[in-house]
């Protein structure tokens, strides 16, 4: 009863915030640094990106790929979200990623843990393939402990099996 | 009836009333609901045992623990209070026609006196019906405030003298609660009684908990906690609460299960790139590499020999169980029925195999039987949609496991035939991944 209306008030919260489900997330331990990188790299039409771009461009500021039931291959439509990302992590090297790998509720929560590094490793080579150093990428699993949707159904279950891209460093 | 049981049998009653009114307004008490009938059960009869005490009527029920034990077990169906019709209190009292009328195979009467300090000294005698034979008389010193485990202690002995193994009601739970919202929870490790009375926090952490193991002795739980931003592995002491932390590697830390000595730790790591089953020598931290494959490999647990290890992987492509020497080499796949077995536990006698099965969106527990050799048969114990962490008691007479019920995690203890599941309701919020403690030493 209360689900659809806790999802209607998490959408309400998160309108014109492109992170969403990023923002739905509680990162207690780590609050997340203002960006100070020096922007040393005063070029703007360089065609490389800035630290402000991340909350100005359509794809970087896309931070969740989503992910199939019990898979961990990238599908096509996060293909681009990673290409930029990628690009990104290339132009600005001394950004700093951690990719929180996390899994539906269904199965055991430890084989979910292993689940969900395996879908922050994909998403780490797919960044890799795009320019990103491995240097740059920390995957942890949450597995199946911090979901951001309630309910056991389809619906719920597809929202939180995902990756969530954080920028620990921009 | 004389008057003096008359009065006695009024106050029993009441402190029986006490008990239920008690359960039923405070939320963190259990829940007793057993759901199928148990037509070849032993029929047992419990009398309410005699108040021989000077002081205040203790506040438990010692009859009524007994008979619930005895209830949930599957093998034993206690006679319903209201069909007791006699109160003997002692072998003198005892008439062994009206039991037999009753169809009762075995009657167990008791009398609660005065010890020193406070304490009470509880004695209890189980008769054989049909023989008219008194098969054992004991008496035990409890504390007031431990009388259920002074129950729970005299379950045990009526269900080892006419069972033939030991009784595991005197025993506990570990398990993890999650209470609050999506964006604000709160992580709890409990421990409780095997009914789930006396909840007691262990360890309350803002961050994820998981995967609570016992130690053999019963002093110790391993559980992996997310309070220092990844997976980490602690071993905290639940007399005094002091811990430390086993494992903090880079990746997963988790999976934590104890050797059968105590020493070592079976665990999984992914330090190496993907999930690993490692062991740890406890004293030194030192962690050798079992399992060596590309795929997912965790959920470690000790056969009970202490020589191999059984553990899920998805080396097939789905998870399954597998069995391996713990000096490392080649995986035996023990599991061929149900697309998805994991979470693997093991009965006492390395026959009995529990595991959360999955069938397309439906997660059962169900348990490889190998009494009579490999293969073994599979049978699923568990009726819901997403039941998973199931453990055995120390005797292998019952499994505890996690169930969804609506937006929340519940226990269910279920008779290791499946006849009677019981459901203890332990708190608000979410209760999952409960671990069975071992025995508890007297």
């Amino acid at each position: 009863m209360n689900t659809p209306i806790r999802l209607i008030l998490a959408a309400a919260l998160c309108v014109g915030v492109a992170a969403c489900a990023k923002k739905a997330t509680v990162v207690e331990t780590q609050p997340e640094p203002m960006p100070v990188a020096p922007d040393t790299t005063a070029a703007v039409d360089d065609g490389k990106y800035d630290a402000e771009d991340l909350e100005t461009v359509a794809c970087l500021r896309q931070r969740v790929v989503y992910f199939d039931f019990d898979r961990s291959d990238i599908r096509s439509e996060a293909q681009e979200i990673l290409a930029c990302h990628g690009k990104y992590l290339r132009d600005r090297s001394s950004a700093q990623v951690t990719l929180e790998g996390h899994a539906d509720e269904r199965g055991t929560r430890e084989y979910n843990l292993g689940l969900g590094e395996r879908r922050g490793n994909a998403v780490s080579s797919a960044l890799q393939a795009n320019g990103g150093s491995a240097g740059q990428l920390n995957v942890v699993s949450y597995g199946e402990e911090r979901p951001v949707a309630e309910g056991s159904n389809e619906e719920a279950w597809a929202q939180n099996r995902r990756v969530e891209i954080v920028y620990t460093a921009k | 009836m004389t008057p003096r049981i008359v009065l006695l049998a009024l106050l029993l009653l009441g402190s029986h009333g006490a008990v239920l009114a008690q359960g039923g307004l405070s939320s963190d008490e259990p829940r007793l609901e057993i759901r199928n009938g148990v037509a070849a059960a032993i029929p047992i009869a419990v009398v309410p045992f005699a108040l021989e005490s000077s002081g205040l009527p203790p506040d438990t029920d010692i009859a009524a623990v007994i008979a619930a034990d005895l209830n949930r077990v599957g093998q034993f169906r206690s006679l319903a209070r209201q069909d007791v019709v006699e109160y003997p209190a002692r072998e003198a009292e005892v008439k062994f026609p009206t039991w037999r009328v009753l169809k009762q195979d075995f009657l167990v009467v008791g009398r609660v006196q005065d010890a020193e300090a406070g304490a009470y000294r509880i004695e209890f005698e189980l008769f054989d019906v049909a023989k008219q034979q008194r098969l054992q008389g004991l008496a035990l010193t409890a504390r007031a405030g431990d009388l259920r485990g002074a129950a729970h202690q005299i379950a045990d002995l009526v269900y080892e003298k006419i069972i033939g193994i030991r009784g595991a009601f005197w025993t506990r739970i570990a398990y993890i609660t999650s209470i609050g919202s999506l964006k604000d929870r709160q992580f709890a490790l409990m421990v409780a009684d095997s009914d789930g009375y006396n909840p007691q926090t262990v360890v309350r952490s803002r961050e994820p908990l998981l995967s609570p193991a016992w130690s053999p002795d019963g002093k110790k739980l391993a559980y992996v906690s997310f309070e220092r931003g990844n997976s980490s592995i602690y071993l905290q002491d639940i007399t005094t609460g002091q811990r430390e932390v086993l494992a903090s590697y880079k990746g997963i830390n988790g999976a934590p299960a104890f050797s059968p000595d105590g020493n070592r730790l079976a665990l999984t790591l992914s330090m190496s790139g993907n999930p690993e089953i490692y062991v740890m020598d406890i004293a030194s931290r030192r962690v050798t590499q079992v399992t060596r494959h590309f795929a997912i490999d965790t959920e470690a647990n000790w056969m009970p020999d202490g020589r191999s290890l059984v553990f899920t992987s998805d080396r097939a492509g789905k998870p399954q169980l597998y069995q391996i020497p713990v000096a490392g080499g080649d995986a035996t796949r023990l599991t061929f029925s149900g697309e998805y077995n994991a979470g693997g536990v093991i009965s006492w006698d390395g026959k009995q195999f529990a595991m959360v099965q999955g069938n397309g969106n439906v997660y059962r527990i169900a348990v490889l039987d190998r009494s009579l050799g490999s293969p073994g048969e599979t049978r699923v114990l568990s009726p819901g949609n997403l039941d998973e962490a199931p453990s055995y008691a120390p005797n292998a007479s019952m499994l505890i496991y996690a169930a969804r019920e609506g937006s929340r995690g519940v226990l269910y203890a279920v008779s290791a035939d499946a006849r009677v599941r019981q459901r203890l309701v332990l708190a608000d919020g979410d209760v999952r991944e409960p671990a069975w403690s071992p025995f508890r030493q007297r």
